[in-house]
């Protein structure tokens, strides 16, 4: 299952939630304000690298670059750009988005 | 493989509408079908073809419809959701049109994929 | 309704829908519209689920009184679930915990999930909409 967030981390719960219901093997994609997390020294950094242990993490590139925030990505999270975001959709059998 | 999208958010108060816009477009690029856009709750404010954004801006319900006469892509608003707002068919841009919620779930049932755009 | 008028009914089709509530009533409309959808989807004789997590649980609240703010009381139509062969209800442990609710505070009976029982109802579903 492929699990689409779009707000940060440090605003709303979703990413939290997100990460407390993802099974071992699913995929987060982070989209839009969520992409802050996926940062260095963001508040949500230490949760993300915890959950890459069982999780296949994502954020696309787009609205990394739009936020300043593509040269400050953490290891172990794939950039994708919205090709990859459309293949990730097709890989996976359903998908949520954590609103 | 067929994508159903849907949008839950105004144009331009959310990036929600430009997210789903820029992923129908790439997911019909690559190959894929777009058969239906479904339009709810604020949603429903994308197909108003009197939005006139300034000319360095993009025009985000100009921009549904260009896909949809390129594409065939089916534009549909929620008729619930367009009533509770002022949308009718005398503000709908081309290729929207004004259905019911149960467009919604055909897109559920019949698509290989659902995906949605929100808050 | 007029939202039954364009119904193709008849597909056959029976998939596993998922209605993720997540937010709280009336501070925004998500809880209102969101149930819509859920009634159409039951109309389609589709299997549906509804899941209330996060600030969700509080739409089942009982004692809910909106006179005051002058809105619509839609609460109501929980109770009418089953009506519509709705009778799948689950609502996360964890998120009445972090609330202080019990199932004893609200008005329909419910399914209490652990987070990996939720997980798992999640994993299987064809299709997952959140409100």
């Amino acid at each position: 299952m492929l699990h689409i967030v779009n707000k940060s981390a440090t605003d709303r719960g979703s990413l939290e939630s997100c990460l407390r219901m993802a099974t071992k093997g699913s995929a987060v994609l982070l989209i839009e304000d969520a992409v802050y997390a996926v940062t260095n020294g963001s508040a949500a950094a230490a949760k993300i690298q915890a959950a890459a242990a069982d999780l296949k993490i994502y954020a696309l590139g787009p609205d990394l670059a739009a936020r300043g925030m593509a040269g400050r990505v953490l290891d172990g999270v794939n950039v994708v750009d919205y090709g990859g975001f459309v293949d990730l959709v097709a890989e996976h059998n359903s998908c949520q988005s954590w609103l | 493989m067929q994508f159903g999208i849907l949008v839950n958010e105004g144009p331009y108060s959310h990036q929600a509408s430009d997210s789903a816009y820029l992923f129908a477009r790439t997911a019909i690029e690559k190959g894929h079908k777009v058969p239906r856009v479904f339009f709810y709750h604020d949603g429903v404010y994308n197909s108003s073809r009197l939005a006139t954004p300034p000319q360095d801006d993009r025009n985000v319900a100009a921009r549904w419809s260009k896909l949809a006469a390129d594409h065939g892509v089916d534009l549909v608003v929620c008729v619930a959701a367009a009533q509770r707002r002022g949308i009718t068919d005398g503000v709908l841009g081309d290729n929207f049109r004004i259905s019911g919620l149960g467009q919604l779930v055909e897109m559920g049932i019949q698509y290989d994929r659902l995906v949605t755009f929100g808050d | 309704m007029s939202d039954m008028d364009d119904m193709d009914e008849g597909s056959g089709i029976v998939k596993k829908f998922m209605f993720l509530n997540r937010k709280a009533p009336h501070g925004t409309v998500y809880a209102l519209e969101g149930l819509e959808v859920v009634l159409i989807t039951a109309a389609f004789d589709q299997d549906v689920s509804m899941v209330f997590t996060d600030d969700g649980v509080y739409q089942l609240l009982k004692g809910i009184d909106t006179k005051g703010i002058e809105v619509k009381d839609f609460s109501k139509t929980y109770r009418a679930l089953d009506g519509y062969d709705i009778e799948k209800l689950y609502v996360d442990q964890a998120s009445m915990d972090a609330r202080g609710l019990t199932e004893d505070d609200l008005i329909v009976d419910v399914t209490t999930l652990s987070v990996a029982e939720m997980a798992n109802l999640m994993a299987e579903q064809d299709v997952v909409i959140s409100f």
